[in-house]
């Protein structure tokens, strides 16, 4: 056994509502550079629809993920090394900007300067890459709440599995949205198909990231990732993708996606797996065995010997501990409501999902039925076909017992807490009915419905012990490490070459250090230190602007004295 | 042997090839960022799909060619018994072929640069300067060869040119061989040295990061946390100290 530890997300889709809060924020914390304009790390897909990029589920045209060869051996869907070396000239399968999107602004400038005239002026479509004129026909999300249904939906790959009498009724009967992240998996394609090497997977915590000094564009990653979550920045040349906001995960906060999502339905934690035994499950020959599969590599954190293991593969205590604690290993593993997001990749993706109960209950209800009884609910997931099918095609490779199974659990702890918060009697016989317990009911009810911040995201900070003093000795400019932008501005090959500025541990606990206190950036035991770098507006930094004397003058003239005495260095906002 | 001789053929191979070595270290330690293929992929695929390919395996031949005609003495070649006329056939033969896949490949990847319009908006002046050189070094090249064929080379290059080529690298240059040899040879040389002189600061440095490690290494990579913790190196004697074993 070999214990590794992996950080992961669930989601709960019943509470999204599709506001794309989390693709927002994202997109402004990541992507908002130029070269990424068509990049959104985090996207919020309506289901049916095609997707980001269109139909991107579609492995026969895409050859994303691993597939089980002859003799049984796994490998990935593009082929073999040589072959994929043989065609890196020009990769045969890669999706192109049109299946994205073509990125556009407006130009607003006529807005602003157009002359008096009888029209109003009109902001025309600008293409980013050209700057030409352009029609806008697609985006990243056109065919959002069903928009082109049924023209559009009826190319979606999940859709066209699913059998011809329950695709027609599918529009009018069932669809939700499917909020989409890189799955930092277990078992990566993208980085199995990197030429360079240049994608790896982090041994403390499983986060999957480019080096961008290592990557050489030579894009097989995007052949590679079936979720087509790795994107090519056509301005510096290099892959890029989800960095599960390592920056903010290593200090224990959870990534921006998740702290800003409306729904609060995201769950952050680590599982423990045994990395000996990724590649035997990444290997099942059934596909729908490979839901099974993956949640047999992970391990049970309390379990004694698996902590013993652990601890000899240098996982620390507080990790473990974490572990213990994880809301997503209780949502996969202890309450069985969680499914991987197309475990047929056989990527062994880390974001899994609680398929959406809520339009079996809108069904019920808009037919005159109870949607929180359970013997309705129980019926209706038999009797509605139609969305288990669409869910197994996405959650379980085609088993619908196995989603059957979860919509029941949650049908089952929507009646059971209705009895509960009526005041009647608890009806153990609903919690059996689906294998658990009145008490496994409150406590996944807990989790689902009132977790707070603290128990969705139980993020262990990462080690970065490092000496305090080290702060201490630091009284240069924080650009001028070797080879920085601050020895010179960036280098003659464009904006992009040159040394990137890391992103660190260190600067976010400097930034959460300033929020927490009271007083302005310069430290007063620092003399006459200037730090604008480190400078957040709150105040002016000391030693930036000498004393003023008629100011200390005319406060001390004051009657009321200003209420600032005159040592002060600056001004102080209030501690929010 | 006149002093223009020497400068052409004993000084400017030196710089040239200083600035090419010197310089493709000093980017990879400067630079490894823009370090990259710049793939304009993205953007379009159907021109690519044949322009790509014909070029980089016609010129990746052409390399070996060179490699084989400039590094090898006629004495080897002779002396196991390959006759100088059949020789002379298999190399006008492959590398004709070669040559016209590497001119109609970089004939499609020009007209793409030029036609499609986020191509050319993602074509920097480097770009366009570093393939003027290129296919002006190809077609002097290749009209060498055609020259050739058609019987109006002066002498065998394998009398000068080769020689010279591998005199440059013995340290003991002999540019009375290249002033000897024909106007073609010498102009195609001299924009080759021109090519390497840029060849550093362009686009080109991918040819050195050709993938080959990719059939060693593991499918998946592990990688620690970086060691180096903040935004800058820390300084000496305060490196960080490792715990709890070797990986953590
Ligand atoms: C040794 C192995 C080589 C590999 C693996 C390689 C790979 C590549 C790749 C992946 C691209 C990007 C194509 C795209 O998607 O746009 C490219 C472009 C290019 N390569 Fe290479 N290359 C190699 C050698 C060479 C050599 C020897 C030369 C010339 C001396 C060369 C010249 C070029 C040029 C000019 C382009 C730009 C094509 C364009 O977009 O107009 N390459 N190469
Ligand atoms: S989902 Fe993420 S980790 Fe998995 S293959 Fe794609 S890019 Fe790699
Ligand atoms: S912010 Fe939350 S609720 Fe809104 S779209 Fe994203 S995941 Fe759904």
């Amino acid at each position: 056994m070999r214990v590794m530890a992996q950080m992961g997300m669930v989601m709960n889709l019943d509470k999204c509502i599709g506001c794309h809060t989390c693709s927002v924020t994202c997109k402004q914390a990541w992507t908002n550079r130029s070269g990424v304009e068509y990049v959104w790390f985090n996207n919020v897909e309506t289901r049916p629809g095609q997707g980001y990029p269109r139909t991107y589920e579609d492995q026969e045209k895409w050859k994303g993920g691993w597939e089980v060869g002859r003799g049984g051996r796994l490998r990935l869907r593009t082929g073999s090394r040589l072959k994929r070396l043989l065609t890196i000239f020009s990769n045969p399968v890669q999706p192109s900007i049109a299946d994205y999107y073509e990125p556009w602004t407006y130009d607003y400038d006529t807005l602003l300067n157009a002359p008096v005239q009888e029209h109003t002026p009109v902001a025309q479509p600008r293409s980013l890459l050209t700057d030409k004129p352009m029609k806008v026909e697609w985006s990243a999300n056109w065919d959002d709440n069903l928009g082109g249904a049924p023209e559009l939906t009826a190319d979606d790959p999940v859709l066209k599995k699913v059998s011809a009498q329950v695709k027609q009724q599918f529009e009018q009967t069932y669809m939700f949205y499917l909020p989409r992240i890189c799955e930092h998996c277990i078992n990566p394609s993208c980085a199995a198909s990197c030429p360079s090497g240049a994608i790896y997977k982090r041994a403390e915590d499983g986060i999957v990231l480019v080096d961008q000094d290592r990557c050489r564009g030579w894009r097989m990653c995007m052949t590679g990732c079936p979720y087509k979550k790795i994107y090519y920045n056509h301005r510096t040349g290099k892959a890029e993708k989800c960095t599960f906001c390592f920056p903010r995960v290593e200090v224990g906060i959870p990534t921006v996606c998740s702290e800003t999502c409306v729904g609060r339905l995201r769950y952050i934690g680590i599982v423990l797996y045994d990395a000996d035994r990724v590649l035997e499950a990444a290997s099942t020959p059934d596909d729908q065995d490979l839901y099974e599969a993956q949640r047999s590599i992970l391990l049970d954190p309390n379990d004694p010997e698996v902590i013993r293991a652990a601890t000899a593969a240098g996982i620390r205590r507080d990790w473990i501990d974490a572990a213990q604690r994880s809301p997503i290993y209780a949502l996969i593993n202890r309450y069985e409501v969680a499914l991987p997001l197309h475990p047929e990749y056989r990527t062994m993706p880390m974001v899994w999902y609680i398929p959406p109960l809520s339009p079996v209950v809108d069904a019920l209800t808009e037919t005159g039925h109870d949607g929180e009884d359970a013997g309705n609910i129980f019926g209706a997931i038999e009797a509605l076909r139609i969305p288990v099918e669409y869910l197994a095609g996405l959650f379980t490779a085609g088993d619908t017992a196995r989603v059957t199974g979860v919509l029941r659990k949650l049908g089952a702890m929507r009646s059971y807490l209705r009895d509960l918060n009526l005041g009647r009697p608890a009806d153990e016989s609903i919690a059996t009915a689906v294998g658990m317990t009145g008490r496994d009911l409150q406590d996944l009810h807990r989790l689902l419905a009132i977790a707070k911040y603290d128990e969705r995201y139980v993020i262990p900070p990462a080690h970065a012990e490092q000496g305090p003093e080290q702060e201490e000795l630091d009284v240069g400019c924080s650009l001028d490490y070797d080879e920085g932008p601050g020895m010179g501005g960036w280098g003659p090959f464009g904006e992009t070459s040159g040394g990137v500025t890391p992103i660190a541990v260190e600067n976010f606990h400097m930034l959460a250090g300033r929020q927490l206190s009271d007083t302005p950036a310069a430290p007063p035991t620092k003399d006459e230190r200037v730090n604008l770098l480190n400078w957040d507006g709150k105040g002016a930094p000391e030693g930036m602007f000498p004393p003023r004397p008629e100011d200390s003058a005319a406060l001390h003239g004051r009657p009321d004295g200003g209420g600032e005495p005159p040592d002060s260095p600056a001004v102080t906002d209030p501690k929010p | 042997m006149s002093a223009t001789d020497v400068l052409l053929w004993v000084i400017l191979p030196y710089v040239s090839l200083a600035i090419f070595v010197i310089g493709h270290y000093w980017r990879y330690r400067y630079d490894k960022f823009g370090w990259t293929t710049r793939s304009t992929e993205l953007y379009e695929q159907r021109l690519l799909r044949w322009g790509s390919p014909l070029f980089h395996f016609g010129i990746l031949f052409v390399l070996l060619g060179h490699i084989a005609g400039l590094g090898i003495p006629k004495s080897w070649t002779e002396a196991v018994g390959i006759s100088e006329t059949g020789y002379h056939a298999l190399a006008v033969i492959t590398g004709a072929i070669a040559g016209f896949c590497t001119l109609a490949g970089l004939a499609i990847l020009i007209y793409r640069r030029r036609t499609v319009g986020p191509v050319f908006s993602a074509t920097t002046k480097n770009d366009k300067f570093m393939y003027v050189v290129l296919t002006a070094t190809i077609l002097l090249g290749l009209s060498n060869t055609v020259l050739g064929v058609l019987g109006h080379e002066g002498a065998d290059y394998r009398d000068t040119v080769s020689p010279w080529f591998r005199s440059i690298f013995y340290f003991r240059p002999q540019p009375e061989l290249m002033a000897e040899a024909g106007l073609g040879f010498q102009l195609h040389a001299l924009s080759a040295l021109l090519l390497f002189a840029i060849w550093p600061f362009t686009r080109l440095v991918h040819v050195f990061s050709a993938p080959l490690g990719y059939f060693t290494r593991p499918y998946i990579v592990y990688r620690s946390r970086s060691a180096q913790l903040g935004n800058r190196r820390a300084p000496r004697g305060w490196e960080q100290e490792r715990v709890g074993g070797g990986r953590r």
